[in-house]
């Protein structure tokens, strides 16, 4: 399939059907979130599996990042992660400046509160396709103006 | 810097994987929130028919098509452009009724059940439903009203996967009222 447009209106016809059982009293906004998250988690999780097929073995988490920011992101939204940014202690800041599943809502500030419906599925994507790679972590998104976003991930130190 | 240079994916074809994926997610949040199969479908065709009426503008803006003159050639361009355009599949367009208002789409390869496997509990679930509230959607938008459903599924163990498409009427524009 060459095109994008089919995934464009699915991803906005699915928070739709999410948003809409919520008005019917069956779930309230937190619960949506973590719904459209769980679902990219899966897709994150598929969609790496393919990915890395015949990719080298990772050296360490930056590597895992670097992956992250170039192919899987490219491969998903035809565009490299704009910034990387780390603290060298778990956490990650990736900054995307013309985040594709915001470009089409606003350039500004209008809409701004509708934006973290737009953003669940990814940072559930991000989420996924990293705890296949072997690394656990929370994924959360910002957006100060649209369409440019930050996803944050937060490494949990696995206890064993 | 240095593993790049081994590194081949396909991008077009990961989108539709991306696409496939994320549908299955979708079907699979919906069996979790219905109890039965039939509430299911009637979910995923009322999606589609939210695409469809979107989706149509985005066809005719790219693909320059007008107004077709029969259904005839609405089904080539179904099968030829739109689903070339937005699937990657050409379906083939068979078993025209005498009168010419119904035909079939068969599919080959149906890019939306790629990884699936239908359980034994979900028999009468049309997995791929969204697909008719789509193409409903979209001809509704060109003034078409047509009955679409699924004949034959793959993922129910028929040789092929067939949508019947039915011409219904032709729906006239409504002028608002003191509208000349």
């Amino acid at each position: 399939m060459a095109d994008e447009a089919p995934f464009q209106f699915l991803h906005n016809e699915v928070i739709q059907y999410i948003y809409k059982s919520a008005d019917n009293g069956e779930t309230e906004s937190g619960r949506n979130i973590a719904k459209l998250e769980n679902m990219g988690f899966r897709v994150g999780q598929g969609l790496i599996e393919r990915l890395t097929k015949d990719t080298a073995r990772f050296k360490d988490e930056l590597d895992i990042m670097k992956f992250v920011c170039k192919d899987f992101w490219t491969c998903v939204f035809k565009k490299q992660i704009d910034n990387l940014r780390t603290n060298h202690q778990g956490i990650y800041v990736l900054q995307d400046n013309k985040f594709r599943l915001l470009s089409q809502l606003s350039a500004g500030k209008q809409y701004l509160e509708q934006a973290p419906k737009y953003l669940a599925f990814t940072c559930g994507l991000v989420r996924g396709a990293l705890s296949n790679l072997g690394v656990k972590s929370i994924v959360t998104a910002e957006v100060s103006i649209m369409p440019a976003c930050k996803f944050q991930i937060m490494i949990q130190k696995s206890s064993n | 810097m240095s593993r790049q240079s081994n590194r081949t994916t396909d991008s077009k074809k990961m989108n539709s994987e991306l696409f496939t994926l994320t549908y299955g997610a979708l079907v699979t949040q919906l069996c979790k929130d219905y109890e039965n199969d039939e509430e299911v479908n009637k979910q995923l065709d009322k999606m589609g028919y939210n695409i469809g009426v979107r989706l149509i503008e985005d066809f005719l803006a790219r693909s320059s098509i007008g107004r077709c003159q029969d259904f005839r050639e609405t089904a080539d361009v179904i099968a030829k452009v739109a689903f070339k355009m937005y699937l990657g599949i050409t379906p083939s367009v068979t078993n025209w009724s005498p009168a010419g208002d119904e035909f079939s789409l068969i599919l080959e390869n149906n890019p939306l059940v790629d990884f699936v496997e239908l359980p034994d509990n979900h028999s009468t679930l049309v997995y791929s439903n969204l697909l008719c509230g789509v193409l409903r959607g979209a001809l509704e938008m060109v003034q078409m009203a047509v009955d679409v459903r699924f004949a034959q599924d793959t993922l129910r163990g028929d040789n092929v996967t067939e949508i019947r498409m039915k011409f219904i009427k032709r729906i006239e524009e409504n002028l608002p009222a003191g509208d000349e």
